[in-house]
């Protein structure tokens, strides 16, 4: 069993799935058991992996290796390191608390609400564990179908426009991706005579090709996780995608799926193409891009009436936060841009848990139906405050320990970027904070809002393991960085040869020291 | 010819043509004098899945052979049976069955279930099984005609449906000159060549020079010919008329069989007739193959009747498959074969769903009676979803691998443009194969929802294709390897 590891992580849910299949349609309290049942199990599986993973070791561990398809040299290869170790046990986690936050929310189609739940946690899984191109390609389109069924049978009232928009916008994406995928792979075959898709293969292309040829295919690859990410300006799928999925959906978008978008730049795009991506114009390209989208969603958040587009817009701008660091390409502007897309996991899907809970009983979006709402519900305006804070970058929360890495990594690169960016945390402070004072401040002026009742144990206890996730980084990040740094270092060694031996600032200790004094700063004069 | 004899390797070749065609009149005279007393028209479905089982066993004794010996020669090299034949041989067989199995119930519904339907079936899969097996114009053209003339019929057989009637007469008029420009073209092969065989054909025409009117006039006749049968813009302005027009199986069968045969003659007469001239015919085989693309993409998106819609769409899977041909390497027709296998699975699983689909007795065709399909059979829509995305291209579908290896093929070209184009279009056909996906799984159902009215064969038919989409998909090795020995023969 235990060289199975990462098998039986990804295929948990995809029993669960087939279970779920066999139940009778009728008996919706069977079918959330066995759903919820496979969702801690899914968590369960996971200490296997957990216990077994090295943190000290940048290689792949766990790895699971044989032949798939022989004729296209495609292969059955799984395998973690640190980037793939957090995004499994966020995807657990998430999965599992939105998989536990739809027990009431969700009354109509039970049966395939969670079966199609299932399922998409099963793809992404397989997508953060994959190493060979092709099936991660199999994993990253398949996963596409059940968010499109997701979004169109239990979204809101544009919900087919939604689903179908993001269903197309990813593949349309993904499509490039796939012939850039193939150049490689047929180069590849070319250089060493055989046909193989397994990632430390085609990393070694890299050597024979030129820049230009690189610049091409890291675009290849990069407007596929640009999508996903989603990067300004192939953002616009996300707005609908995420105000009109049910609260779930949006969770699992919101916390993982456009860490996919990240994960993919770190483990394909970036290091298939070292070339292409240290490239200039790709640099300055994907930093403005970056800085655009922080700047450009803070702003367009401040100007929306929908609660649920507010947070929507903000991933924009914080994942514009992740890609400012990625392309850094040092190791406080990598491990920061992990770490921030993992912080994001954890804060953004406890602010739409939040809209989740009074959506639930309003059904209602806007901004202005709510107001007042301390007076009713105190523990919800608690919790709510400290998922905002967290998204907002205040120390002693996880946001913080994130930005402040990925700025120092810009830091490192150029001053302008780093001043854009500080805009665009003062921009995010501006309208989390505003929102908050038109929702849960004041006087309750709507005589609906009267009546609503606080949460209850279960909705506590979904975001319970978020908001701790979030103390935790914003406390003690060092384990996280630990995991980040051998795999973060590998890549910029391979992105930058010379540069642990220029003397340039390497991660951890220092920083985390320093942040950590600032954090403690904060906290007593708070 | 002097002192031609008729040896057993002569009859071994023509087997599954012979068994076909014995077995159709069979079912004639079967029907006349035993089948219409007892009134169990059913029996001739039977009588024509034996037929297939024959086929079947000798094609796949044909398989042995050839990976034993290489090919099998006979009628004085007018007929050979190499792994190129075979492979195609399969897909009518596949074809032939599947049309069989979902014609039963469908023509029993719609008061047309006679004898001579399932005859002309199988007169059409000889003449398809013989313009895979073919060397030689003449038996070629005869072959082709046969595959034609059944069809016609085959198209028109509702009698008593306008519409199936003014398919069978568009059919037939295209069909007519369609052909008339191919044995012209022939013709003129046979003036250059001064012998019927293509290996002496392609002989001649190589050692031409390379602007040559004699052969530019043959290759563009041949060409235009063919683009008819495979409904490639802008000769395809049939095939929506005479796809919805037809009876539903039958549609299918033309859609997958006929096309697939067409584009058997079309590789065998490109890569050994023509081979040496690809320099002139490329380009024009790549914009025609854009401009497939385009059109059937485009057209089909606005498309409301499901057969019209599934009519669009073939035209930009011909798309698809000349771009195959375009590249012009192995990876490429390796491409076609594979493509072109996936192709009966998920497009036969597409018709017999709408062949099985009805509304108070009558076919029903339209995208908004699949409406709410879901409530009413959730184990079939999911087979649907499977289809649709198998057609759409989405891994780890049957029908993804046809693209990968067609874009593989014109990425190692360095056809970038092209490969681009063809795979962005990809996201273009999603939207409309999202639609059918849609109207099953997301739309209400009206108060008067069309029904699956499915007999034992269009319930196999269906869930035979729904599940070897997912099975070639998952585990596409075995395929893949028989396209591949396919196209090795076709290649040398």
């Amino acid at each position: 069993m235990s060289e199975h590891i990462l098998s039986i992580i990804w295929l948990t849910p995809l029993i669960g799935m087939l279970a779920v299949m066999c139940l009778p349609k009728e008996n919706k309290a069977l079918i959330r058991i066995v759903a919820n049942g496979f969702a801690v199990l899914g968590l369960l599986v996971t200490i296997p992996m957990i216990l077994a993973f090295d943190k000290t070791n940048g290689d792949f561990q766990l790895v699971e290796r044989f032949d798939w398809i022989p004729a296209l040299g495609a292969q059955y290869y799984l395998g973690v390191d640190g980037f793939g170790y957090l995004m499994i046990i966020l995807t657990v986690v998430v999965g599992w608390l939105s998989i536990l936050c739809s027990w009431a929310s969700i009354q109509d189609r039970v049966k395939e609400y969670y079966a199609f739940f299932l399922f998409l946690q099963a793809g992404m899984l397989g997508v953060f564990m994959v190493l060979d191109v092709f099936l991660f390609y199999v994993f990253w389109e398949i996963m596409l179908v059940p968010m499109y069924f997701i979004i169109g049978i239990w979204g809101g009232g544009k919900r087919l426009y939604a689903a179908i928009k993001f269903f197309l916008y990813t593949l349309a994406g993904s499509v490039l991706m796939l012939l850039a995928m193939l150049t490689v792979y047929f180069k590849h075959f070319e250089l060493f005579g055989n046909y193989s898709f397994a990632i430390e293969d085609l990393m070694r292309v890299a050597a024979y090709t030129g820049p230009d040829m690189q610049f091409w295919l890291f675009w290849g690859f990069f407007v596929a996780f640009a999508v996903k990410v989603p990067m300004f300006p192939f953002h616009t799928w996300l707005p609908d995608a995420h105000t009109e999925a049910p609260t779930a959906g949006s969770v699992i978008l919101a916390g993982i799926l456009l860490k996919m978008g990240l994960y993919g730049l770190v483990r394909f795009a970036m290091p298939m193409f070292p070339k292409g991506v240290t490239d200039d114009l790709t640099v300055t390209l994907v930093a403005v891009l970056s800085i655009v989208g922080i700047v450009y969603g803070a702003l367009v958040s401040l100007m929306q009436t929908d609660w649920k587009r507010l947070v929507a817009y903000s991933s924009v701008s914080h994942l514009g936060f992740c890609t400012l660091g990625l392309i850094a390409m040092n190791p406080n502007g990598i491990a920061g841009g992990m770490l921030q897309g993992f912080n994001h996991g954890l804060s953004t899907p406890l602010l739409f848990l939040a809209v989740g809970v009074v959506y639930d009983q309003r059904h209602t979006r806007e901004i202005a139906d709510y107001g007042g709402l301390a007076n009713r519900m105190p523990i919800y305006t608690v919790l709510f405050a400290i998922a905002m804070f967290a998204s907002m970058g205040m120390p002693g929360l996880n946001g913080f320990i994130g930005e402040f890495t990925i700025l120092r990594g810009a830091l490192e690169v150029s001053v302008v970027w780093t001043a854009f960016a500080v805009l665009g945390i003062v921009l995010g402070a501006a309208y989390l904070l505003w929102l908050f004072q038109r929702v849960m401040l004041g006087p309750i002026k709507n005589p609906k809002n009267e009546g609503l009742k606080d949460m209850n144990a279960r909705e506590i206890l979904v975001m319970a393991p978020l908001i701790a996730g979030c103390f935790w980084i914003g406390l003690y990040p060092k384990p996280y960085f630990e995991i980040l740094e051998p795999p973060t270092n590998k890549l910029v060694e391979r992105l930058d040869p010379a540069y642990f031996s220029s003397g340039a600032p390497e991660l951890i200790e220092g920083e985390v020291e320093l942040s950590q004094a600032r954090t403690e700063d904060a906290t007593t004069s708070e | 010819m002097d002192g031609f004899t008729f040896t057993y390797d002569d009859f071994h070749v023509l087997e599954p043509v012979v068994v076909l065609c014995l077995f159709g009149c069979l079912i004639l005279l079967s029907d006349a004098f035993l089948v219409r007393r007892v009134g169990k028209r059913g029996l001739n479905a039977v009588t024509a899945l034996v037929a297939e089982g024959i086929v079947m066993i000798s094609v796949l004794g044909y398989l042995a052979e050839v990976r034993a010996g290489g090919a099998l020669s006979g009628l004085g090299g007018s007929v050979v049976v190499d792994g190129f034949g075979v492979f195609f041989n399969v897909i009518f067989v596949l074809a032939a069955t599947l049309t069989i199995l979902l014609s039963a119930r469908y023509m029993e519904s719609e008061g047309e279930h006679r004898g001579e339907y399932y005859a002309l079936l199988l007169f059409a899969q000889a003449g398809m099984s013989l313009m895979a097996t073919g060397q030689d114009l003449v038996v070629l053209f005869v072959a082709l005609e046969t595959m034609a003339l059944s069809f016609y019929v085959l198209v028109g057989f509702l009698r008593r449906s306008r519409k199936s009637n003014e398919a069978a007469m568009k059919y037939l008029i295209l069909g007519a000159f369609s052909s008339g420009l191919l044995a012209y073209g022939f013709s003129v092969l046979y003036g250059i060549g001064g012998s019927t065989g293509l290996a002496a054909v392609g002989e001649a025409v190589a050692a031409r020079e390379a602007e040559d009117w004699a052969t530019a006039l043959a290759l563009v006749t041949i060409t235009v010919g063919l683009f008819f049968k495979i409904s490639a813009v802008p000769f395809h302005m049939w095939a929506p008329d005479v796809y919805e027009g037809a009876p539903t199986p039958t549609t299918a069968y033309v859609s997958v069989a006929s096309k697939a045969a067409s584009f058997a003659l079309m590789i065998r007469l490109f890569i050994e007739v023509f081979g040496s001239a690809a320099e002139s015919w490329m380009p024009l085989l790549a914009a025609i193959a854009l401009v497939t693309m385009t059109i059937g993409n485009l057209a089909a998106v606005t498309q409301t009747n499901l057969k019209r819609l599934l009519a669009y769409s073939s035209i930009a899977h011909a798309g698809y498959i000349l771009l195959g041909l375009v590249a012009g390497n192995e990876t490429g027709l390796r491409g076609i074969a594979i493509y072109i296998l996936a192709y009966v699975f998920m497009n036969f699983g597409a018709f017999a769903l709408i062949a099985a689909l009805r509304r108070d007795g009558e076919a029903a065709e339209e995208l908004d009676d699949l409406n709410g399909l879901f409530a009413r059979a959730p184990g079939y829509t999911i087979l649907v979803a499977i289809l649709m995305l198998s057609l759409a291209g989405i891994p780890p579908m049957a029908g993804f691998y046809g693209k990968y290896y067609i874009f593989l093929a014109l990425l190692g070209e360095g056809h970038y443009f092209l490969a681009v184009v063809a795979a962005l279009y990809v996201a273009v056909a999603a939207f409309y194969y999202f639609r059918v996906i849609r109207a099953c799984w997301l739309s209400q159902g009206s108060d008067t929802p069309a029904v699956l009215e499915m007999g034992l064969g269009s319930r196999v038919a269906l869930i035979g294709c729904g599940v070897l989409t997912v099975v070639i998909g998952l585990f596409p090795q075995r395929f893949l390897d028989l396209a591949g020995e396919s196209v090795l023969a076709a290649v040398k």
